[in-house]
């Protein structure tokens, strides 16, 4: 039996994040537990792509904190080695007039609360992206702060600056039962030990319904698997990230050289499937060849699959709730879970220890689903 | 030798040394180290390195190598070039 001030459940980028803003708030035993191997779940699996370029002003606002974050987090959490954040933007693709009317409006939205994102001509992200297919998009908008982070190393800058501030990490260790009674939560029960708790953090990722679930809290997510791939390496040929919702399609160069492209299965259906499929390679290949042609002579070298924890809104919920006293969430990413984890972390450390949010925090809270008050969806996914 | 000059992962040149020092730091899974270290990612897939890292594990943890579980299999078997998959592709939707 241990004590513990909460039980964080996942270890990926939210639960680190996380864990290391209550260790630096004063926060003692912290637990933070996680049924496999080290970035698992779905942050191991993630497209290592952080934007600001969104349709929701929330999600906007998450972006641009996150991204204000990474480039400090070598600093700040005092980490040996380097995450690895490249800012060449991302050059997202209209290919349709709705698509050119919407990003402009994207665009006002974005600029007003000071992401520095832009319209472009087909001529003016040929200069960004010169191996463009210019006949395969009508209209870009850019913007030059986007980029990427290591995953893996973002994650383990987090969990090693976690550690050094008293964090207790377990590995391996699946959580069997959340105890709970008179709406407070009484202990959780791993395959291995109890902690005694009256706070969890719910950080599952993928599996973040079941664990709501074995609290008796209801969150309508559901999981969805998203295929990715990854070439041999190849000279440094394209900075920023291109990106189209209408051809289905992100593909970015990371700096270790090879390159990382997905796309989203329009007939995926909610499950815990995270296999890989010919089908996406197809798809994937052809779409590739279309948008960059230079990029389909490289090779694939592997392929795999993670989990999209998708919310109503496609925007994050990260929230305590009235159903149970000491539950926290942070959870239905909808596949940016990655990006917006510096954010997450320092808004449920101020949800947990009950400090003032602000305004805009307020509407990631769960109770928007119940009370039916989504006033915005974000079509900016893939 | 130095361990420095032990080349255990030859797509991505890393050392025994660097093995060793994600083994110290208490990344004990041949997962692990594939993610901390890129062994197991590059155009071989792990063909050369995971089962000697599988077997530095196992002496790391004084356990037998059979009991240090191999990295995930995961697909291509080997390096395919893009565009030959769409052109594939295409002659298999002709086909239909």
């Amino acid at each position: 039996m241990t004590k513990a001030s909460i039980v964080i459940i996942g270890a990926g980028i939210s639960g680190v994040s996380t864990a290391y803003n209550l260790a630096k708030a004063g926060m003692k035993d912290i637990h933070v537990v996680d049924k496999g191997y080290f970035t698992n779940g779905s942050t191991g699996r993630c497209g290592a792509g952080v934007r600001q370029q969104w349709a929701t002003k929330l999600n906007c606002i998450l972006a641009k904190k996150s991204i204000e974050f990474f480039g400090r987090a070598n600093g700040e959490l005092k980490y040996h080695k380097d995450i690895e954040f490249k800012q060449e933007g991302y050059l997202i693709l209209a290919t349709t007039k709705e698509e050119d009317e919407q990003f402009t409006k994207n665009v006002k939205l974005q600029n007003s609360i000071g992401i520095p994102s832009e319209k472009l001509t087909v001529e003016e992200a040929l200069k960004i992206v010169p191996h463009l297919n210019k006949n395969s998009f009508i209209s870009a908008t850019f913007c030059k702060t986007d980029g990427h982070v290591n995953p893996f190393l973002m994650t383990e800058a987090y969990y090693l600056a976690a550690k050094r501030l008293g964090v207790e990490f377990h590995f391996f260790e699946e959580v069997k039962e959340i105890v709970v009674g008179g709406n407070k939560i009484k202990k959780v029960i791993t395959e291995k030990e109890e902690y005694l708790t009256d706070k969890v953090l719910n950080a599952a990722g993928g599996y973040a319904k079941e664990i709501g679930l074995m609290a008796g809290v209801e969150i309508p997510v559901f999981s969805e698997n998203h295929e990715i791939l990854v070439t041999e390496r190849a000279k440094a040929m394209q900075g920023p990230m291109v990106m189209s919702f209408s051809k289905n399609i992100y593909c970015q160069q990371v700096p270790h050289g090879s390159f990382l492209m997905g796309r989203s299965n329009p007939d995926a259906v909610p499950s815990h499937d995270i296999s890989s499929s010919w089908q996406f390679l197809d798809e994937m290949a052809l779409t590739v060849k279309d948008i960059l042609p230079e990029v389909a002579k490289l090779r694939v070298i592997r392929t795999w699959g993670g989990s999209y924890n998708v919310s109503p809104d496609r925007q994050p919920i990260i929230s305590d709730t009235k159903e149970l006293n000491g539950f926290y969430m942070a959870c239905g990413f909808s596949g940016h879970g990655f990006m917006f984890a510096p954010i997450t972390g320092e808004l449920l450390t101020k949800i947990i220890l009950k400090q003032e949010l602000d305004e805009y925090a307020h509407d990631l809270h769960i109770d928007r689903f119940k009370e039916n008050i989504i006033t915005d969806y974000e079509h900016s996914v893939v | 030798m130095s361990k420095k000059d032990i080349i255990i992962c030859r797509c991505e040149d890393i050392s025994l040394a660097d093995v060793e020092e994600c083994l110290e730091a208490g990344y004990t899974t041949v997962e692990d180290i594939k993610r901390i270290l890129r062994v197991g990612m590059g155009p071989c897939q792990g063909q050369t390195c995971s089962h000697l890292i599988q077997a530095e594990i196992a002496k790391y943890l004084h356990v037998s190598k059979d009991s240090v579980k191999f990295q995930k299999t995961r697909p291509l078997i080997t390096g395919v070039v893009l565009a030959d998959i769409a052109a594939a592709a295409l002659e298999g939707e002709e086909d239909d």
